[in-house]
């Protein structure tokens, strides 16, 4: 097959793309930003945050699952998907019991970074303000679930990875949670460690380290000198 | 070696050497061990865990997820009510509150000496005969406040499930309106040799040229499924009966279960043969466990007469056999890839398609999954042939259809029409008067209203998977789409976040509406949120959830009105009655301590 032949559009723009790649990867690798937050071009896609939810001729689907086709028609940035997604930011962040202003994460969290440019400016539904008590029974690690959004990076990390398998989705519905496997469920009962590749893929600040508070101060982080967006265009830069 | 521990090995050690210490059959194992201990503790999990060489999270993410596996004790009976729509309006609600005084319990908690519980399940597929419930997995229908206090009585006397008289567990088929299928006469092995003569590339042209569709809701065509496997590159195929039927209202695959299992086992057999398949799955829903008996006994006979084993009919390499595998209460696991995930051991997650099982399905093989009714259909075709089979029904839905008819009429029950059928013709046939409105396909289904009674049930117009529920002139509508917000947020599986949350903010808006503190800003946010699941949802589970709610929206607006506050909106949390508290504290009731001028 031609090289011409393996392109499709996204908002009308050609984007060129290996076989065997999604959506969201070739558009990634373009330099072109769709929102998306439960993927990590290190692993598997997970499709669980839909944040990536774009038209495919026709058709919604998950940017990070749908592999790129010749000739698909893709639509992202438009206002009704991204009201959407701002609608599903409102539903994640009410989900849980995220205090962006005091947490060690803040400026370097995805979902803040996503929420910021996509303007969502408030939460909009009523929290559930779920009880998840913390897990500080680890030396190095601890984790707030409070501000886990079951996207399973750790999960996968830790058993793909760092081979492992130290966390693992239960529950089912409102109720599903992530969990960790030592016969306590206690972080500090397992082999976990701060070398592990799973202790820094979190997304959020719900495994964070410890004693490494604010090391950096709140408004010279990562998503604070560029928005999400325009750091993945210099990272294509930097990439190609 | 504590005594609790040596019970536990002596218990689980004849368990895990029947499945072969199995991680793929962690549901089966669990079910057997639930049955013998009444719960999974944390030390039984841990022990199993080892055993099978898996995480202790796995065994944990298993029993947290079902319904029907408990990590708590639940008592020596767990007693579960139906819960669907149906049961409520026969007052299962007032019988549940019976039962509970009774027994001096609270719902969901166990009585103090350890002997029973009682809570509330989704719909358990006896809607033409409810109120039920389910006592340690056994079902009792036409529940009366009599029958209540006699089930009351034999639990106080401790007396084992098994050991109750059998009529208490006595299921009807109810069949009102038999055709094709129901109608025919079963001989064993007659549609297997049928389609053994055809021989396999026969037998796919013939169920390519019947047109026949899945009855299990999607209508994809048979033939083409079939196909598509047949011609997946790979050493091992499968195929899985879909029995999970959870869809509320519908029961027509329990019916073909209890009384037609030869042609749903001659179906498989036939789809094995033209496929290549030679293991075959039922996935049965556990509130039919009561089944898995006289199944059995039918698959021994089937192998004793030579249908199902080694070289079937004496053809060389005609191999396939079936077993059954019980789900555990989780009403995603009828979606084909959630139903895969559970058949191997697994949480019902559903997966990312593509691939679809057809080529990556059970144990990443090409697998082909359908419904209970789709088998019994395909013993049609081997019989009479895919011309004969095209010319009953429409012509884009072909053969019958069973439809599970519950709700206000004279004759709940099964009714076996022609594809093509008028809802006002079902309705007249089972004998509803005055009825207001028409649940077809279940929750996940559309409500339609009077003047579409004339439509059709076929797929190209009113598709269905059988459920077909009747609301009369007294019925509020508002209750209907409470009932179903409230089963969707319980059986969202929680893998996508639009479904998750969003099935659980329509229930919580639609609990607000129902306590009068609604106003019409929850119904454009119900709407909102449908929309949301619709276009952003994982699986058909969420897309589908906000829709017989939106539908009974826009078509019995005053039913829902007639619960809304005037105002434009209330907070759902009533500040002046959170305060009342402080008042007992600080002995006052003066207008000071009330909010606003009272
Ligand atoms: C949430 C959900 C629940 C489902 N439940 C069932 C079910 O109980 N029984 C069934 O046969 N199909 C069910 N399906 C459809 C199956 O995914 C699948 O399409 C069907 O089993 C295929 O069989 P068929 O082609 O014979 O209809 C369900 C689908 C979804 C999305
Ligand atoms: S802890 Fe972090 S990485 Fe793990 S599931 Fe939660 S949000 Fe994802
Ligand atoms: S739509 Fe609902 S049931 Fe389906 S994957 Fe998402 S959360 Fe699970
Ligand atoms: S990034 Fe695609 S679903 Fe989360
Ligand atoms: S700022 Fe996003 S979870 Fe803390």
């Amino acid at each position: 097959m031609s090289e011409i032949a393996n392109t499709f559009t996204l908002d009308g723009q050609i984007v060129q793309f290996t076989p065997g790649q999604t959506i969201l990867e070739a558009a990634l690798d373009a330099g072109l930003y769709i929102p998306h937050l439960c993927f990590n071009p290190e692993l598997k896609p997970h499709g669980s945050c839909k944040l990536c939810t774009v038209i495919v001729n026709g058709r919604s689907g998950s940017a990070c699952t749908i592999k790129a086709m010749p000739g698909q028609e893709v639509q992202s940035s438009t206002p009704e998907l991204d009201g959407r997604r701002r609608l599903q930011l409102q539903m994640i962040f009410v989900e849980g019991n995220h205090f962006c202003p005091g947490c060690e994460k803040s400026g370097n969290c995805k979902l803040q970074a996503v929420a910021y440019d996509l303007e969502m400016l408030n939460p909009h539904f009523p929290h559930f303000f779920p009880e998840r008590p913390i897990d500080a029974s680890h030396p190095d690690v601890m984790i707030d679930f409070n501000r886990c959004i079951l996207c399973e990076q750790c999960v996968q990390t830790s058993r793909d990875v760092d081979g492992k398998n130290i966390f693992a989705l239960a529950g089912r519905g409102m109720k599903s949670h992530l969990v960790i496997n030592s016969p306590s469920g206690k972080l500090g009962d397992t082999d976990f460690a701060l070398t592990d590749k799973a202790a820094h893929v979190c997304p959020v600040g719900a495994i964070l380290e410890k004693r490494v508070g604010y090391a950096k101060p709140i408004g010279e982080r990562k998503y604070d000198e560029q928005t999400i967006r325009e750091q993945i265009a210099a990272d294509a830069e930097g990439g190609l | 070696m504590t005594h609790l521990t040596l019970s536990l090995v002596e218990i689980a050690t004849p368990i895990l050497d029947r499945h072969h210490n199995d991680p793929t059959r962690l549901l089966q194992i669990l079910h057997d061990i639930q049955d013998e201990l009444d719960y999974i503790s944390p030390e039984t999990m841990e022990y199993l865990a080892n055993k099978l060489e898996i995480p202790i999270t796995r065994v944990q993410s298993v029993v947290e997820f079902y319904s029907f596996f408990h990590a708590k004790p639940n008592g020596k009976f767990r007693i579960l009510f139906s819960d669907n729509i149906t049961d409520r309006m026969l007052g299962n609600k007032d019988l549940f509150d019976h039962m509970l005084n009774r027994l001096h319990l609270e719902p969901d908690t166990v009585s103090e000496d350890g002997l029973v519980s009682v809570g509330m399940t989704s719909c358990t597929g006896m809607c033409d005969q409810g109120p039920a419930l389910l006592i340690n997995n056994m079902p009792i229908t036409h529940l009366t406040p009599r029958r209540i206090d006699e089930i009351c009585d034999l639990v106080k006397s401790g007396l084992p499930v098994s050991n109750w008289p059998s009529h208490y567990f006595k299921v009807d088929n109810n069949i009102r309106r038999a055709d094709e299928l129901l109608a025919t006469a079963y001989n064993m092995g007659d549609a297997i040799k049928a389609a053994v003569a055809k021989g396999a590339q026969g037998m796919l042209d013939e169920m390519k040229r019947s047109n026949l569709r899945g009855r299990g809701g999607a209508g994809f065509t048979t033939g083409v499924k079939w196909e598509l496997c047949r011609n997946s590159q790979s050493d091992e195929r499968f195929i899985v009966c879909n029995a999970d039927e959870g869809e509320p209202g519908t029961f027509k695959d329990r019916v073909l279960l209890q009384s037609f299992a030869g042609h749903v086992f001659e179906g498989m057999t036939i789809a094995g043969f033209t496929t290549g398949a030679k293991q075959g799955f039922v996935y049965l829903r556990a509130e039919y466990k009561y089944l898995v008996k006289s199944l059995q006994i039918f698959l021994e006979n089937m192998r004793a007469a030579g249908f199902l084993g080694q070289n079937i009919l004496g053809i060389d390499g005609f191999d396939f056999d079936i077993e059954i595998h019980l789900g555990a209460g989780a009403y995603v696991c009828g979606e084909e890839t959630a139903l895969i995930e559970s058949l191997e051991g697994k949480a019902g997650r559903p997966r990312i398609r593509p691939p679809f099982p057809v080529t990556c399905g059970y144990k990443n093989k090409p697998t082909v999954v359908n419904n209970v009714e789709t088998l019994c259909k395909v013993t049609e075709i081997a019989r009479r042939g895919g011309a004969w089979y095209e010319g009953r029904g429409t012509r884009q839905s072909t053969g019958t259809k069973l439809l599970s008819v519950s709700g206000d009429c004279a004759r709940p029950g099964i009714y076996e029409f022609p594809f093509g059928v008028r809802i006002s013709d079902v309705l007249e046939e089972c004998g509803a008067k005055d009825v207001i409105a028409v649940q077809i396909s279940g929750a996940a289904g559309v409500c339609l209203a009077p003047h579409e009674f004339h439509r059709r049930i076929a797929f190209e117009d009113v598709p269905t998977a059988g459920s077909f529920m009747i609301f009369g002139k007294d019925r509020d509508m508002f209750e209907v789409a409470l009932n179903f917000a409230e089963f969707f947020a319980h059986e969202s599986c929680g893998f996508c976040s639009p479904c998750r949350i969003g099935t659980s903010l329509v229930k919580d808006m639609m609990q607000k509406i129902a306590v009068g503190r609604g106003t019409k800003y929850e119904i454009n946010e119900i709407q909102r949120l449908r929309d949301q699941m619709k276009n952003f949802a994982h699986c058909g589970l969420g897309q589908t959830a906000g829709n017989a709610i939106c539908d009974c929206i826009t078509k019995f607006r005053p039913a829902f009105d007639k619960h809304l506050s005037s105002r434009d909106f209330l907070p759902a949390f009533d500040l002046e009655l959170s305060l009342a508290r402080s008042r007992e504290v600080t002995h006052r009731d003066d207008a000071d301590a009330h909010l606003g001028a009272k």
